[in-house]
């Protein structure tokens, strides 16, 4: 036991285009799924995260490399001889099977006596809430009545992982965001190593333990949601997950942590946080979220600190969304509303001048791409 | 061993594919293999074949004939052009009647309300799933001579006080026309209504809430949508009428030979297998080549999946 | 709401056109019961029971009375044979293409493999050729092979190979696979292959996923195409015609037959005896389906 639950080792997967050539949906993947961990595969279509699922699962085979589950390598093994298990995205109940034929499906190919998957079935059906609903068909549920049915169907066969293709994408959002907390707890409750693919950032943070972020048929970057999103590791995980300022420029001087660059649109000296380290002359771009972003009426810090003009505002209800002009940068402040007030001056509008504040901690140093 | 069988996906495909393509080589390609070879061969005394190479079938059925009757050693007999010409002017008659007959009756059946359009296409349908040679064989009643439609018309020109000779209507040409649409009409009938079902309502009321009447909406958003039913039908009809001889057969008699009555003949009373293949071989090019620039201009109208 | 539907023009020729269909059929039942033998005029209706009697070419009376001649087919001893055969013709033929037709589509959809343009191509022959080109194409093959064979391998007698009810099987087999083929692609086009990947992922193999998911779910497909086929091989008289032998006819073929001799209204009664049969058959069919639309 190597003591993963699931493992891609330098994998990688080509297709063939319909023009002729040759296309790495996967390139040179490593990835390591820790037991008992809700782990999302993150990026947007084309970017090979369903392609990694459907190898773990057996649907394909891959071109290069290996693909281990609990430590054993899986070449060229079909799906019915995995110990995964898979939710759809389309659900692909079984039309002419009614609910309880579903979930005992998997049961039956495992040869489980009758007493027994009635057992099995009743409780995968009240863990997702849906008891009583053995008898009818997949036609009469809704869209997420017949997500849970997808779901017990797979778990009741209790294996080591669960694999999940962006099964919530056809909810409605309030639906969606129910079943959010609700397959989390789930998975806890469970302890079954979840691998969960989707598109979108918000759920995965939600949800997951580690988010691997996926671009190109490469991983970008591995780690715990807060992880992701205050240390981005390049600019296309920045860009990708929730929103981000980037302000291109050349490196002064950098001890490793404290790193000094010059944005020429600026015009000034930004001080700001690096991961690595960065020599003299460097490119690199500086990220920073527009919730770190502070205005006042004078000026705050010593340095990072410059005068802007408000030019856009948009009033969210829990923030408020500003876009300010630094020189000729467009750059976007959020400022959260914690005063409960009608007054208009609390806000800030257009046409206002303020002093913009960056703190160096919030001004991420990462390699121009 | 399993393992290569699994993992070889075109290998199972070849399987799953070949009694089928046991049967299409075997009792489709290699027959007209066959027959191709043939029609350059000669008869024998017994109507079997002698294996040879020789372009006398093709060289009678262009009508060079060496047997002439002013004893000239070649001659022109256009005899089985005519025959050719005669059964490619039936198809192409016989295309455009069924046509102008069926549209109506598909379009009112498309636009009927959907409880009811089943019943409406099963009327059309019962006749056909009724024997061809049963059908053809209700026509030679109401059409010959002391026949049902004689009879009908002879007692309304009684009614009226004029006199009447019975029409000779059976063993003409007009009688296989006759015959040839009433067999081939529900074949029209379902493409076109096929592709009318296809058009979605709301592209009427679009074309209403822009100004267009009836008529318009008709020419140019009906029509143009309902095309590929009426090109798949139209493959649906040419290509049999080209090929049909039991209604020139029966409804013909002796005054209208097809293509496919001759090649009936040399099969079966003159015993000439090679003339007859010969014959075949012509029909065949000819509908190919018909089928070819036809689908070429209008497509086989595949739009409309099987139903 | 299109004014278009209420075009008298459209309703007018519909009726017209339904007329048209109507009308042969009509005047075949109505035979049926003429009592003229010669069955030229129509002289009436047979009003008399008792044993049979003629008087100038009419029958006056008959056992069965106006059904006279539908007693006279029950006791044809010909036709109950080429009904025999027609159906058992029917029956092996379309179970044989609806099985092979089903693995053909299946393998023309979902596989590449190197001999797939040339299959589909080959399907599409049968579509685009006069039936009469195949039917003697057959005829020759046969007929070519068997004299060959029988010279060759000295059989004679009742071990002769002739036409007969297998080469007619086998020709009605050619021309029916490739309409199940269609069929079945296209409903196997619309198919969603996650069904069969859930059933693999739950623990079915290959053969099980076919047999318990896919082929349930493609059946309506399959049903169709077998009806289809069925339907083709009933009614098929051309490729029949030149394929079959002595003691293999067929209802169609032999209907031609009489045709060319002697016509009483006993053809008549066959005709209406086989409309009320498919017309029974359609409304049950109509009932089944609508039965099951509504489950």
């Amino acid at each position: 036991m190597s003591g993963f639950a699931v493992e891609m080792r330098d994998v990688v997967k080509t297709f063939q285009t319909p023009e002729g050539g040759f296309v790495n949906a996967v390139d040179h993947v490593d990835m390591q799924i820790k037991n008992g961990e809700f782990f999302s595969l993150l990026g947007s279509s084309g970017c090979g995260k369903t392609t990694s699922l459907r190898m773990m699962a057996g649907f394909e085979w891959p071109t290069q490399g290996e693909v281990y589950i609990e430590g054993e390598p899986q070449g060229h093994k079909p799906p019915f001889q995995r110990p995964v298990n898979t939710v759809f995205q389309s659900y692909a109940l079984f039309q002419h099977m009614n609910v309880y034929q579903n979930v005992a499906f998997g049961l039956e190919m495992e040869k489980t006596p009758k007493n027994e998957i009635d057992k099995r079935v009743g409780k995968a059906l009240e863990m997702v809430k849906l008891n009583g609903m053995e008898k009818r068909s997949p036609k009469q549920l809704s869209g997420g009545q017949q997500q849970r049915v997808a779901l017990a169907r797979a778990l009741v066969k209790l294996p080591s992982v669960l694999l999940l293709d962006e099964p919530l994408g056809a909810l409605d959002l309030k639906l969606r965001k129910e079943m959010q907390l609700e397959l989390k707890s789930l998975q806890r409750e469970v302890g079954i190593t979840f691998v969960f693919v989707t598109h979108d950032q918000e759920e995965a943070l939600t949800m997951s333990d580690r988010i691997a972020v996926m671009s190109h048929g490469k991983v970008m970057q591995v780690g715990a949601p807060v992880e992701i999103y205050e240390r981005p590791n390049c600019k296309f995980v920045a860009d990708f997950i929730g929103d981000s300022n980037f302000l291109e420029g050349e490196v002064r001087s950098c001890d490793g942590e404290n790193t000094i660059s010059f944005v020429p649109r600026l015009g000034m000296e930004i001080h700001g946080m690096s991961q690595s380290k960065f020599s003299p002359g460097d490119k690199i771009v500086i990220s920073i979220r527009p919730e770190k972003m502070r205005l006042s009426e004078q000026p705050a810090l010593s340095q990072n600190c410059l005068e802007v003009k408000v030019t856009n505002s948009a009033y969210i209800g829990s923030d408020t969304r500003l876009e300010v002009l630094a020189k000729d940068v467009k750059l976007k402040v959020w400022e959260q509303n914690h005063i409960s007030t009608l007054d208009p001056r609390a806000y800030h509008q257009g046409e206002q001048k303020a002093w913009l504040s960056i703190f160096p901690d919030n001004a991420l140093v990462l390699p121009a791409e | 061993m399993l393992r290569k069988f699994r993992e070889s996906k075109s290998l199972q495909g070849t399987l799953l594919v070949a009694p089928t393509l046991l049967f299409m080589v075997g009792l489709l390609i290699i027959p007209l293999l066959l027959t191709t070879i043939i029609s350059f061969g000669r008869r024998n005394a017994d109507g079997g074949v002698i294996y040879t190479f020789t372009l006398d079938n093709y060289l009678r059925l262009g009508g060079f004939s060496t047997s002439c009757e002013n004893g000239a050693s070649a001659c022109f007999d256009p005899l089985y052009v005519n025959i050719l010409l005669r059964s490619l002017s039936l198809a192409f008659e016989t295309t455009i009647l069924v046509i102008l007959l069926a549209y109506p009756l598909s379009y009112f059946i498309a636009r009927a309300p959907s409880k009811h359009r089943n019943t409406f296409l099963f009327m059309v349908l019962v006749p056909l799933w009724t024997n061809f040679v049963i059908r053809v064989y209700a026509w030679m009643m109401i059409l010959r001579t002391q026949g049902v439609l004689n009879g009908v018309l002879g007692s309304i020109a009684g009614l009226l006080h004029i006199p009447f000779t019975p029409l000779e209507m059976l063993y003409t040409p007009g009688a296989v026309l006759v015959g040839m649409v009433y067999e081939f009409l529900p074949f029209m009938i379902l493409p076109i209504y096929t592709s009318l079902e296809k058009i979605d309502n709301s592209l009427y009321e679009a074309a209403a809430d822009l100004g267009a009447d009836a008529f318009r909406t008709f020419f140019r958003v009906t029509l143009p949508l309902s095309l590929p039913g009426v090109v798949a039908g139209t493959i649906l009809v040419f290509i049999p009428v080209m090929g049909t001889f039991i209604v020139s057969d029966i409804l013909g008699g002796r005054q209208v030979i097809l293509v496919g009555n001759l090649i009936q003949r040399q099969f079966l009373d003159a015993r000439d297998p090679t003339f007859g293949s010969a014959a075949s071989l012509i029909l065949m090019v000819m509908t190919l080549v018909v089928t070819y620039f036809y689908t070429r201009k209008f497509g086989f109208g595949e739009e409309i999946i099987v139903a | 709401m299109n004014p278009n539907r209420r075009a008298p023009f459209v309703l007018v020729m519909t009726l017209l056109v339904y007329f048209f269909l109507y009308a042969p059929i009509l005047v075949l039942i109505t035979y049926s019961f003429n009592s003229s033998k010669t069955n030229v005029v129509f002289e009436g209706f047979i009003t008399q029971f008792g044993d049979t009697k003629l008087v100038s070419g009419n029958v006056v009376q008959s056992p069965c009375g106006p059904f006279h001649w539908f007693c006279e087919l029950a006791k044809n001893g010909e036709v109950m044979n080429a009904a025999k055969n027609t159906l058992t013709i029917a029956f092996i033929s379309t179970i044989s293409a609806t099985v092979i037709g089903t693995m053909a589509a299946l393998a023309l959809q979902r596989y590449n493999f190197k001999l797939k343009g040339f299959s589909e191509l080959a399907l599409y022959i049968p579509i685009v050729i006069p039936e009469i080109v195949m039917g003697i194409g057959i005829l020759t093959l046969f007929s070519q092979v068997f004299t060959f064979l029988n010279n060759s391998l000295g059989l004679s007698g009742d071990m002769r190979l002739a036409l007969g009810l297998g080469t007619v099987i086998v020709s009605h087999i050619t021309f029916s696979v490739p309409f199940v083929t269609l069929v079945v692609r296209a409903r196997l086009q619309g198919f969603d292959q996650s069904f069969e990947e859930a059933a693999m992922d739950l623990g079915a193999n290959e053969l099980i996923t076919f047999w318990r998911v896919t082929l349930p779910m493609l059946l309506p497909g399959v049903l169709s195409g077998a009806l289809m086929a069925f339907t083709l091989s009933l009614d098929d008289f051309v490729i029949t015609f030149f394929t079959n032998g002595p003691g293999s006819t067929t209802l169609p073929i032999y209907v031609y037959g009489l045709l060319r001799r002697i016509i009483t209204p006993q053809v008549n009664a066959l005709s209406t005896v086989w409309i009320l049969i498919v017309f029974t058959a359609v409304i049950l069919l109509q009932w089944l389906q609508n039965r099951e639309a509504k489950e």
